[in-house]
């Protein structure tokens, strides 16, 4: 095979062994110890129905908690539809 | 794109009412069942993209003309950022608030008697201040959006035979 | 080991859609191994949002049993709405390509002089 193949195959090898090892070092699935400890998310999960009064945990947090990641993705979303419409443009002559 | 036989279209015709209504119940009640404002959008851009396919994309660009939606899409960020920016201005008048950037002002106040109760498992839509106002806007915008790309990208690429 | 199964399908994802975008010359096959790879990312982030005997972060009434955390939710809803803009992004380029060179070969196109 040519130069490029040969040299694509030792990267994807590379990469590939690098992310089995990240795959069984992890911590098992579903247990928690005091290494990651979910603090911020109790802290979230016992306070939403007084502060916020909301229902729904995942709204609560888009919205309210973490509302400027929303309005990054909001922004994303535009710039993408604009794009779009900019490489259909007919130029009317 | 040419449009689909009679009974695609009748089908249509009965299927696409329920869909918008179970689109907007999503939107509407984001802060109480799971949904939101993004889910909600993504359901009726899909209901309009079955009439697109049904119909022909010449028909639907005669009745929707395409440069009304960007104007929809720009009203649901501008009215998303404008109460974001609300709670950052309420320090000009009451200028002992603790004000920040993307406050939710409306829950716990009686000046603006809706959307402000808080308690525990009310499950009434009076709740929660400023999100469901939030959901309608990025539900605008994402209807408006998602429609916009899915209509351009039919009708530029339409056969040679049909111009 | 048997109880990290779940990573172990994020990271055949990602190995997949990774020869995709290198081994392959169709343009929209490249297209296809990228979303795949986003595919991949959006599984890594719920799985990692999972307790043991947990149920999702949604009220009812008062009290609270044991619920799964509610920030990966909201990271991976932002993250599939970007792939969704990508995606349109990428396949109206595509469509524009093929418009200029009637051919979707990715080693045909390019390399023109000025």
């Amino acid at each position: 095979m040519s130069r490029r193949n040969f040299a694509a195959v030792i990267f994807l090898a590379i990469v590939g062994v690098f992310l089995v090892f990240a795959a069984l070092m992890t911590h098992p699935f579903g247990q928690f110890n005091d290494e990651n400890n979910p603090e911020m998310d109790q802290y979230i999960i016992d306070n939403t129905q007084n502060e916020t009064g909301a229902d729904n945990g995942v709204t609560a947090v888009v919205f309210d908690y973490r509302g400027f990641d929303t309005l990054g993705e909001a922004t994303v979303l535009f710039t993408a539809v604009a794009g779009v419409i900019l490489v259909f443009r007919r130029l009317k002559k | 794109m040419r449009g689909m036989s009679r009974i695609v279209k009748t089908v249509t015709n009965v299927a696409f009412p329920f869909i918008m209504i179970y689109g907007l119940y999503v939107i509407a009640h984001g802060h109480l069942t799971p949904g939101g404002g993004f889910q909600g959008g993504a359901i009726v851009a899909s209901g309009l993209a079955m009439l697109l396919v049904a119909y022909g994309s010449i028909w639907v660009v005669g009745k929707i003309k395409e440069k009304h939606l960007p104007v929809l899409e720009s009203v649901g960020a501008i009215g998303f950022i404008g109460l974001a920016f609300i709670g950052v201005l309420l320090i000009l008048f009451y200028t002992s608030y603790p004000a920040s950037f993307f406050k939710n002002f409306l829950i716990g106040q009686d000046v603006i008697p809706i959307f402000n109760e808080i308690g525990k498992g009310l499950a009434n839509i009076n709740t929660a201040g400023v999100i469901p106002l939030m959901n309608f806007a990025v539900g605008l915008k994402v209807i408006a959006g998602l429609f916009a790309i899915v209509l351009v990208m039919a009708y530029s690429t339409r056969l040679k035979e049909e111009k | 080991m048997i109880y990290n199964i779940p990573y172990i399908a994020v990271v055949a994802l990602i190995l997949i859609g990774l020869y995709a975008v290198i081994f392959k010359r169709n343009l929209i096959k490249i297209v296809i191994g990228i979303t795949l790879i986003e595919s991949g990312v959006n599984l890594f982030l719920i799985t990692l949002a999972f307790r043991k005997d947990s149920v999702a972060p949604i009220y009812r009434g008062s009290g609270s049993p044991l619920m799964s955390l509610p920030v990966p939710h909201a990271l991976t809803l932002t993250s599939i709405v970007i792939g969704v803009a990508v995606l349109a992004l990428m396949l109206s380029l595509v469509v524009h390509i093929y418009r200029h060179y009637g051919t979707l070969d990715s080693r045909k196109i390019g390399g023109e002089e000025e």
